[in-house]
């Protein structure tokens, strides 16, 4: 992964001449507990993909070679399915490093109060998905008893159904108030070990803003926004618990990702060979995605940075 | 974007010093509103608890009422075992997690060759998979096992969910502490465990505080595993909160008492340790 | 030195171990078995949560473990525990739909030997006393799955101050034709009151469930004799482009998003002109701890429509079973003969201080009792009625090779009903047209057909 390559590049590679512990020895635990943990069922996934199994029809559970994999890549609108999820992590993932990035800069002014309101900043980071769904659903947006209509309504408007006309949109904003925090957090830290010297000289220069913000903070938030980035993509590619508790992945398949399709499918339907196959296609899809992500951030990064 | 940093500005003459002040009290302002409207949602919640069902959805919102424990008194009772065995699996996943990661995190970050580049790859990469693709297989294995229901179960899981993790950042803090102070280590004549007691985890331990907060905000929060590998004797909070949805009747006042209780102690936790976290980000996998 | 003291921590723990493994021996001796029961998170299941202490009264041997979940989180975790033996549960709720589906699967323990084993217990209980419509329900070649919880079937439940304003009355038996026309002199979106509320959340048993009913009454069925799938039929047609038309131009605002518990809510706070769900509503719209329509709520039938009376309103229960995998049989027995008989709804009536809130539609001697027509009275003969002519053998117009009102009785439904409660719920959103709804629809059912084996 081209973030680690670039973090462990601040350290020159010198081989190391004497030591007792292998390296080997010492990452090995670790290897061989996620081995265990994580490809024993990822390899009895990969099994049951090859069959029909459903969960409720246990006597018919025939071999069906690459069927499962075969609808899967044949029905169009799986197609909407994936879409949805890049929308989903993308939309979210935009939101919240704008949205952070403009809390960390606003937080790292000196004003009364400042110690006390980035406390309580981070408190939304810290809510249960399945909370944050179920509060959002009913007491927020509930086109009748939600409190944002209540204050559209008193405002003079019409209420909006938010989950209805707005449901990728809603979903992305409920997801983007959980992680905002995170990004502010991380980024805030990275304006706060920016030398103060740095932003007194490009002023003095009669530096805009703009370009204060563009050639002194960008370049210096490089790895912050690298780190925002992995943690929220791994992340967000796996929202489950917010659709869940609230769009049900609706209307129609409006904010069904594929997390969410494979949940319908293996406990909605007990189709458990589709869901594993999905499963399969789902891993292979993240992390080329994942790779090739983080590549062009980096390379557009590199690019900011290199002067 | 004008919400650039304007602290210790030099103080100018005249009318830009005016100007200055009234752009910071403006962002001044901006920034509390920010803070409130992300607040509250999770106030809302709070207040909610403490009203009667008919309050809670009541439309127009009741902001003034008298405050009542109903809703606690039926919240509380199931409440601390499933408090306990969150705090057993947070905390017991957290720490092996470290056991097994931090020494990973070492030998990864001191001695980089193209394998130790793979290796951390491979490891985020197991972090790919969506819990509910596995969770047959997993609940097949958890059943021959013994470990269904069972706080073991819960740690071994999310020890799994974090390993990664821990691995990933512990390997960047660990890269960012100048190689010069291992060399002079070497030279001294310093072990390999030498070199991690003395020099990788002290000089590290902000980053260690760090990625703990987030180990165990994700391991209190969890869900799904929750749901599907516990029944009874091992459920955590987030099976709880789950006893008091309903797709019948009305339950938001006692649902919010029941996540009011659910999320306050990662809430006052994470507050208190705020500082402590960003320090340690600070100085670790953000330069 | 060392091994001396090695051997005798050695011989030291040994009898530890010894006499611990003896003591567990006794006390599992001395009887003390334990069942957990795995249960819905409905009033009704909570109550019976709470009356564990009364079991123990009566049991005083046998401690009860209680899991209890959400619907879907509970239909879940239960199927994915009995379908793979873990044996988790020794009391499971399991509803109308999957009895005759998991008894057929061999995952439940049928209960007919157990009553005969037990001739005191199975003279008490009374199986005679249950409602034949239900009793029914739970059978499956002549051998009891299942004892019922409580049983409910759908109404019309409307509010008679809105109904006087809007100078319109409710007839006992309304038709789907006149309910539109109700809504549409009732609706006032400008004072926060919506003409009519309807099950709009997509899933098998939320839109499906109401809506279902409508076809059945409008003359359509889910399959012909053939297993053919009909969703394309003009009768699904007209019902569809019905329930669109109704809940769009007098419903309230974001109807797909809401099920059961958004109605109730809606409808207690005197939102609603109209509401057409389950019986079980009956109970909380007259609880004034959370309604404010208590002394204007009415009660009517089920709409019927202009295909067929019949199929018009629903049949549901929650019943209690025991998993082939328990190792608890008797234990688990002696607690679903408990919570399901007379004494416990004399029980509940006692504990909640009203005989309106005890656990209906399960026996005939519940709707004979004068206390509960006196608590109930306003829609206790209505529910029995709904109930007892709800039959799951004759709900459509058109014969048909399932059996189900609200659903059809086979385990790949649950999976299309929620998939085609989508495409309804998209047509009802404006997603997509009630024409391509309806095709989509069609074409997932007559794969469900073919690739259940079902269609020959």
């Amino acid at each position: 992964m081209t973030v680690a390559q670039n973090l462990t590049a601040t350290s020159p590679p010198a081989p190391r001449q004497r030591f007792r512990f292998t390296p080997a020895a010492l990452i090995w635990p670790a290897m061989l507990y996620l081995i265990l943990t994580t490809q024993v069922p990822f390899f009895m996934t990969l099994y049951y993909s090859l069959f029909r199994y459903n969960l409720v029809d246990p006597t018919n559970r025939p071999f069906v070679g690459l069927g499962n994999y075969i609808s899967l890549l044949t029905d169009p609108q799986n197609l909407r399915i994936v879409l949805n999820t890049l929308v989903l992590a993308g939309g979210t993932l935009a939101v919240t490093l704008i949205l952070g990035g403009s809390l960390a800069m606003l937080l790292n002014r000196n004003f009364p109060g400042r110690a006390l309101l980035r406390t309580l900043m981070i408190s939304s980071f810290l809510v249960m998905p399945i909370v944050t769904a179920v509060v959002w659903k009913n007491m927020l947006l509930n086109p009748v008893f939600g409190f944002f209509s209540w204050v559209v309504s008193s405002l003079g408007g019409v209420p909006v159904d938010w989950l209805a006309q707005y449901p990728m949109a809603s979903v992305i904003a409920m997801i983007a108030w959980e992680w905002t925090p995170f990004a502010m957090l991380i980024l805030l830290t990275g304006l706060q070990s920016l030398p103060e010297d740095q932003l007194e000289a490009v002023r003095l220069d009669g530096a805009s803003p703009w370009q204060e913000f563009r050639y002194v903070v960008m370049p210096h938030w490089t790895q912050a926004i690298q780190v925002v980035v992995l943690m929220e993509t791994i992340a967000l590619l796996q929202v489950y618990g917010e659709i869940y508790g609230s769009t049900s992945g609706g209307p129609g398949v409006a904010t069904t990702n594929l997390p969410y399709f494979i949940y319908q499918k293996a406990f909605a339907e007990y189709n458990i060979g589709l869901a594993s196959a999905a499963g399969v296609l789902t891993v292979i899809l993240t992390n080329v995605l994942a790779v090739y992500l983080l590549r062009m951030i980096n390379r557009t990064l590199a690019h900011n940075k290199g002067d | 974007m004008t919400a650039a940093p304007t602290t210790n500005v030099p103080p100018n003459r005249g009318s830009a010093a005016a100007r200055t002040r009234i752009q910071n009290i403006v962002l001044t302002t901006v920034t509390y509103l920010i803070a409130i409207a992300f607040l509250f949602p999770l106030v809302w919640m709070m207040m909610a608890a403490f009203k009667t069902e008919a309050q809670a959805f009541a439309a127009p919102p009741v902001f003034a009422f008298t405050p009542i424990l109903d809703n606690f008194q039926r919240a509380l009772p199931s409440y601390f075992p499933a408090l306990l065995n969150s705090l057993t699996a947070a905390v017991g996943s957290t720490i092996l997690a470290f056991l097994l990661g931090l020494p990973a995190a070492f030998a990864l970050a001191v001695y980089p060759t193209k394998r130790a580049q793979n290796t951390l790859t491979w490891m985020l990469s197991t972090k790919m998979m969506p819990a509910v693709g596995v969770i047959v297989p997993l609940f097949l294995l958890y059943k021959n096992l013994g470990l269904l229901d069972t706080r073991t179960g819960l740690i071994l899981m999310y020890t799994t969910m974090n390993l990664p993790l821990v691995v990933w950042m512990m390997h960047s803090y660990m890269t960012e502490i100048p190689y010069a102070i291992y060399e002079a280590a070497k030279i001294d004549g310093a072990t390999v465990s030498q070199e991690f007691f003395r020099i990788a985890l002290p000089l590290s331990m902000p980053g260690v505080s760090a990625t703990a907060l987030l180990c165990l905000i994700f391991a209190w929060n969890e869900v799904f595993f929750a749901l599907n590998l516990t029944t009874s004797d091992a459920a955590p909070l987030s099976v709880y909160i789950g006893s008091f949805k309903t797709s019948m009747g009305l339950f938001w006042a006692q649902l919010s008492a029941a996540a009011t209780l659910t999320v306050l102690p990662v809430l006052i936790f994470g507050w208190v340790a705020q500082r402590q976290l960003v320090r340690g980000l600070s100085l670790g996998a953000v330069k | 030195m060392q091994s001396i003291s090695q051997r005798y921590s050695f011989k030291r723990s040994l009898t530890l171990a010894l006499s611990l493994g003896t003591a567990a021996l006794l006390s599992a001796a001395s009887a003390a078995s334990t069942i957990t029961i795995a249960t819905v998170n409905n009033p009704d299941m909570v109550t019976m949560q709470g009356l564990t202490g009364e079991f123990n009264k009566k049991y005083p041997d046998i401690t009860v473990k209680w899991v209890v979940l959400p619907e879907n989180e509970l239909r879940q975790k239960i199927t994915l525990d009995v379908a793979s033996g873990a044996g988790s549960f020794d009391v499971a709720t399991v509803g109308a739909y999957e009895v005759p589906i998991w008894a057929k699967n061999g995952w439940l323990d049928p209960l007919t030997p157990l009553f005969a084993k037990n001739a005191a217990l199975a003279k008490s209980y009374n199986l005679s006393d249950l409602l034949p419509s239900v009793r029914t329900a739970l059978t499956l070649k002549g051998n009891l799955y299942a004892v019922p919880f409580y049983a409910e079937s759908s109404m019309t439940f409307y509010n008679k101050a809105l109904f006087q304003k809007a100078g319109v009355t409710m007839p006992a038996q309304p038709t789907w034709q006149q309910i539109q026309g109700f809504a549409a002199k009732i609706h006032n979106p400008s004072a926060g009151v919506y003409g009519i509320c309807m099950r709009g959340l997509p899933g098998w048993g939320e839109n499906m469930a109401v809506f279902t009913t409508m076809v059945n009454t409008f003359g359509g069925r889910w399959f012909d004799n053939d297993w053919k799938a009909q969703l394309n039929s003009p009768a699904w047609k007209t019902a569809l482009n019905f329930y669109v038309d109704t809940l769009t131009k007098y419903g309230p605002p974001g109807a797909t998003s809401n099920g059961f518990t958004e109605n109730l809510t809606l409808m207690s706070q005197g939102k609603c002109g109209m509401w057409i769900d389950a019986t079980v509503a009956a109970g909380f719209l007259s609880d004034p701890g959370s309604s404010k329509i208590v002394n204007t709520v009415g009660f009517a039938n089920a709409p019927v429509g202009p295909g067929t009376p019949r199929g018009n309103n629903w049949f549901w229960s929650w019943n209690l079973a025991i998993p082939k995998s328990s190792k608890q049989e008797d234990a688990a027995f002696k607690f679903i003969t408990w919570a399901t008989s007379k004494e416990y709804i004399a029980l509940v009536a006692k504990a909640k201080g009203t005989w309106a809130s005890v656990p209906p539609g399960t026996r005939t001697s519940t709707y004979s009792n004068a206390n509960y027509k006196k608590a109930a009275g306003a829609f206790s003969s209505l529910v029995l009625k709904s109930i007892n002519e709800a039959d799951v053998t004759k709900a459509t117009k058109d014969p048909v090779p399932y059996t189900g009102i609200q659903f059809v009785a086979i385990p790949e439904f649950q999976a299309l009903g929620t998939q085609v409660g989508q495409y309804i719920a998209g047509a009802l959103s404006g997603q997509s047209t009630v024409d391509q709804a309806l095709k989509q629809a069609q074409d997932a059912a007559n794969k469900v057909a073919k690739d259940g084996g079902y269609q020959k």
